[in-house]
């Protein structure tokens, strides 16, 4: 049984291997690194770092999503696939929508 | 006799389709468990959005630039990436059938993420005997309401894993436990995906 999951490339896709959780954890440490390091020892521009801290957040969730979820495109995962980007969409108009309905009262209300 | 073969024979068969549905109903049940989580996301994109929106509502009280110290917290994030490598160790000793480092990687998962919760009490122990407790401000009741939600979903975490590491102690490496661990594994590395959110909204984003 072991052996059948070692050499079966799908199987190994529903539950990961050694290997797929080093290079997960690797990506992981340098994606935290990174922008710990540029936020504790500022050198670039602030708009710069923040487009950065914010990117490398979402490149380090997709890693996370591929290597420790195992997140792919097999038929085993489609279903969890398709819930997972309906539960994104549903999240970036909440987050989006909020925050935008909110400062846009804020500006309105309070600048002038 | 007769009767009795039939009905060996019967229950044999009704065995066998039990143990197949079984099998279908625990891949239903992580599905199910799946989905779950992603209702969980949607929890946590509300505290996420609400603490946008009072992220600069200080009330005079100190800000994240005050109150944050990223080496403390680049210790938290280890702690807790630790803890997802080492469950998944524990995962694929699982599928390995070794039971002793099941428990193992567990217990180490365990170890880490007590280490977790217990740095985070810590730090907010520290800023609520200064005074800055959820009282203080709009910003610093959405900071713990967000990171308090967080650190609540992993001593759930913890508990659960505790009672994961006695039924497998106790039943072995069985489909039930097989289902449980796996519910477990999508929730642990699930609530690292949200700490990546919180330290760079919350702690990134307010030292900047």
């Amino acid at each position: 049984m072991a052996n059948a999951h070692s050499h079966n490339g799908h199987d190994d896709g529903s539950h990961g291997s050694v290997k797929s959780y080093a290079i997960g954890f690797v990506l992981s440490v340098i994606l935290t690194l990174i922008p710990f390091g540029l936020v504790m020892y500022p050198t670039l521009p602030k708009s710069i770092t923040l487009m950065i801290v914010l990117a490398f957040a979402v490149i380090q969730v997709l890693v996370h999503l591929v290597y420790f979820l195992h997140l792919d495109r097999s038929q085993a995962q489609r279903n969890n696939v398709i819930a997972f980007v309906f539960a994104a969409i549903v999240i970036l108009l909440l987050v989006g929508l909020s925050i935008w309905i909110m400062f846009s009262i804020h500006t309105f209300m309070m600048a002038k | 006799m007769s009767n009795l073969v039939t009905n060996v024979g019967h229950a044999h068969g009704h065995d066998h389709g039990h143990d197949d549905h079984h099998h279908d109903s625990g891949e239903m049940t992580v599905f199910g468990f799946w989905l779950y989580l992603m209702t969980d996301c949607i929890l946590f994109a509300s505290i996420f959005a609400a603490y946008a929106v009072l992220v600069n509502n200080v009330a005079g009280g100190p800000s994240g630039h005050d109150i944050f110290e990223l080496p403390y917290v680049l210790g938290e994030t280890a702690l807790l990436l630790f803890s997802s490598i080492t469950y998944g160790f524990a995962m694929l000793a699982f599928f390995r059938g070794n039971k002793k480092q099941v428990l193992g990687w567990l217990a180490m998962t365990f170890l880490f993420g007590l280490g977790f919760i217990g740095m985070e009490i810590n730090e907010f122990h520290l800023l609520i005997s200064e005074g800055y407790g959820p009282s203080r401000s709009g910003f610093l009741s959405a900071f713990f309401t967000l990171v308090g939600t967080h650190g609540l979903h992993v001593t759930s975490g913890l508990i659960w894993m505790a009672i994961m590491m006695y039924q497998v102690q106790k039943n072995g490496l069985t489909a039930t436990n097989k289902t449980r661990l796996s519910c477990l594994s999508l929730f642990w590395h699930f609530l690292d995906v949200v700490w990546i959110c919180v330290f760079t909204v919350v702690y990134l984003m307010g030292t900047m």
